[in-house]
């Protein structure tokens, strides 16, 4: 009776219309709400590069410099550690470093620019606590096999001393190593890549 | 005689013709019927209510003299602690309200798998209940991180790189979250912002939501029995009685109660042994040095083990939230055609007893460190977790189901069972020598005691 008269197709088109209207408009809105929680031009311009000065470390010494927030660690390493790492490679998950984050310049088995110094990020590649440095071979709370390396403590996870991971255990890739170069024999920046020719 | 409405009582009326505050009352109150055999578990939805409410005013409190700032949270914390007039009870009542509102939400959980609260037609309440179980652990892990102590730290690290192990978005989603690279001033902030205003929202309108469904379908009870079937002359439930005053003044009770343990927390043990505020956390974050052992507030272990069980880890991230996607699912995993345990078989009160066990020992396992052991312990709980969840399809088919009454029974009261629980103890205790009989130690009725009870035991889980 009153349906006859009225056009429904009429107002069918305007909610159509409002509802495409309405959810564009929204779609709009959402972009600077959701981008505003995205780090701030502050925050991304904080990163400044860290100079290390690795004249003081002792051999199996490591330190711990801060660079964008995170812990970096430096490492000497003796020979014998560097020979360790190499018999290691049938129980790593990728010995060879391809799945995993370094720069080119680190990309050899023992992950570093010059074999016995060590620079990596110390944040494990699980779910990001930092790995505890634990040099000796085969303490009583890690058994026989442990050969020295990084363990996390959060989740039982393995990194030899090369940050390489071992199988078996949840962090999915070997630590990351950051961007660093040498200024002097005995002084690195670290967040700055090695300028290559 | 006709008396004059005296100025309270017009003021009374004027508010009444423009609000209808009585019909609310009446409506969820004073004639709202619910089943008149609520046993103790049916405390713990108005406890949660409680605990909610303490949240709110002593979280108000903390507002006042807390700093959301990295370089100011520890130490504004350590003011309230030190220097605040009651600072430190007002934090303790907080610290222990996050504890305690957990504690009460896994009991009220578990009533709902008791008495099948969770079933036909209270699926959309179970839904609510569960999104606010959802929203709940938001709120307490941001709340965790505003200390920013060492475990406030490192346990949003974890947290937030979970979401890092989502394939293709999870870096941008991980850093989208904290602000920053890594978790900063900026995540503190945010996570403030949630804590006091966004969550307590969603929170507030979900509990209103869960209540609505509620007294839309009426409360399920012990029985599982529908109170709706027989109704009295003026429509009311026969088996029901009006939520106030018999309900609110049972639950004053239960209140009182909760309120003993709760003031006995705060008082005497408020950090709980390291288990309600860990020790770690009285240290500042300091995000060069993750702590010797990080593990989660209690609340967070059962979930948090079975993430460290699987060794790989986006399947890790899969496990620990599948563990709560399958509570969701619940109302249509259970084929079961009864509601009450009381008349269920006795499958599922086996499956439902493993399952406590496998849920507290993978609680307890989360507070602990890996060790080879423990890993191998924790996988096979996770598996029972899932087990009982996913498999209950099919053994709910195979229960042999008892009769379920038409009417609500009513258990023996302790009073009426005292005779009886006396004649258990005189079994174990007199010792009958011809014509005398004395105190003491009785082995042949200790015996048939034990024998009994273990047939009892054996014939409910028949």
């Amino acid at each position: 009776m009153i349906d006859e008269t009225v056009d429904k197709s009429k107002r069918q088109f305007l909610t159509t219309a409002l509802t495409v209207v309405g959810a564009v408009g929204t779609g709009y809105l959402a972009v600077p709400f959701l981008s505003q929680m995205q780090p701030s031009v502050k925050a991304m311009a904080a990163g400044a590069p860290v100079e290390v000065d690795i004249s003081k470390i002792e051999e199996g010494q490591l330190i711990r410099v801060a660079w964008r927030g995170k812990p970096v660690w430096v490492l000497q390493r003796s020979p014998e550690t560097l020979e360790t790492l190499k018999t290691l490679d049938g129980q790593l998950r990728d010995p060879q470093s391809n799945e995993s984050e370094q720069p080119a310049t680190s990309k050899n088995p023992a992950r570093s620019m010059k074999p016995e110094i060590f620079v990596a990020v110390g944040l494990c590649t699980h779910l990001g606590c930092s790995p505890t440095f634990r040099p000796e071979v085969a303490p009583h709370d890690l058994g026989a096999d442990w050969k020295g390396g990084f363990f996390c403590p959060c989740h039982g996870s393995w990194f030899d001393l090369a940050g390489r991971v071992y199988k078996g255990v949840p962090a999915p890739t070997n630590l990351e190593i950051p961007p660093y170069r040498y200024v002097t024999d005995t002084l690195i920046i670290v967040g700055e890549e090695e300028k290559t020719a | 005689m006709n008396l004059k409405p005296t100025r309270l009582r017009m003021c009374g009326n004027w508010v009444l013709d423009r609000f209808p505050l009585a019909q609310v009352w009446n409506e969820h109150m004073a004639h709202y019927y619910a089943p008149k055999n609520f046993n103790f578990w049916y405390f713990f939805g108005s406890l949660a209510l409680l605990v909610l409410a303490n949240q709110f005013i002593t979280g108000i409190l903390l507002t006042m003299n807390y700093k959301p700032d990295a370089k100011f949270a520890f130490d504004s914390v350590e003011y309230i602690m030190r220097d605040v007039n009651w600072g430190w009870l007002v934090r303790y009542m907080h610290s222990t309200g996050a504890s305690a509102f957990f504690i009460v939400i896994y009991m009220h959980m578990f009533r709902g798998l008791l008495y099948g609260s969770f079933k036909q037609p209270r699926e959309l309440i179970w839904i609510f209940g569960m999104l606010l179980f959802v929203a709940l652990m938001a709120e307490a892990f941001m709340g965790y991180l505003l200390p920013w102590g060492q475990m406030s730290y490192w346990g949003a690290q974890v947290i937030i790189s979970l979401f890092s192990a989502i394939p293709v978005v999870g870096d941008d989603l991980a850093l989208w979250i904290r602000g920053d690279y890594v978790i900063s001033d900026a995540t503190l902030n945010r996570f403030f912002a949630f804590h006091v205003i966004a969550v307590p929202l969603v929170l507030v309108l979900l509990v209103f939501m869960h209540i609505v469904a509620l007294h839309e379908v009426g409360s399920n009870n012990p029985d599982g029995v529908d109170i709706k079937k027989s109704k009295d002359p003026w429509g009311h439930p026969t088996d029901g009685i009006p939520f106030h005053p018999y309900y609110t003044v049972k639950d004053v009770v239960g209140v009182a109660v909760f309120l003993i343990f709760f003031a006995t927390v705060i008082f005497y043990m408020p950090e709980m042994g390291g288990y309600f505020l860990e020790h770690a956390n009285f240290i500042p974050a300091d995000p060069m040095k993750t702590p010797e052992h990080i593990a989660p507030v209690w609340y967070f272990t059962p979930f948090y083990s079975i993430l460290r069980a699987i060794p790989d880890k986006f399947a890790g991230v899969i496990g620990m939230g599948g563990a709560i996607v399958v509570l969701f699912l619940l109302p249509w995993l259970d084929r079961g055609k009864v509601k009450s345990i009381r008349y269920r078989g006795g499958i599922y009160k086996k499956a439902l007893m493993l399952f406590v066990v496998s849920f507290i020992a993978l609680g307890y396992l989360g507070t602990q460190p890996v060790t080879p052991l423990a890993t191998v312990m924790a996988r096979i709980f996770t598996a029972y977790y899932f087990g009982f969840f996913l498999l209950m399809p099919i053994y709910t088919r195979w229960e042999k189901l008892k009769p379920v009454p038409n009417h609500i029974t009513m258990q023996p009261t302790l009073e009426e069972r005292l005779p009886e629980m006396k004649a258990v103890f005189d079994e174990v205790t007199l010792v009958t020598d011809g014509e005398n009989s004395k105190r003491g130690f009785n082995p042949t009725g200790a015996k048939n005691v034990l024998i009994r009870t273990a047939k009892n035991l054996k014939e409910s889980l028949d």
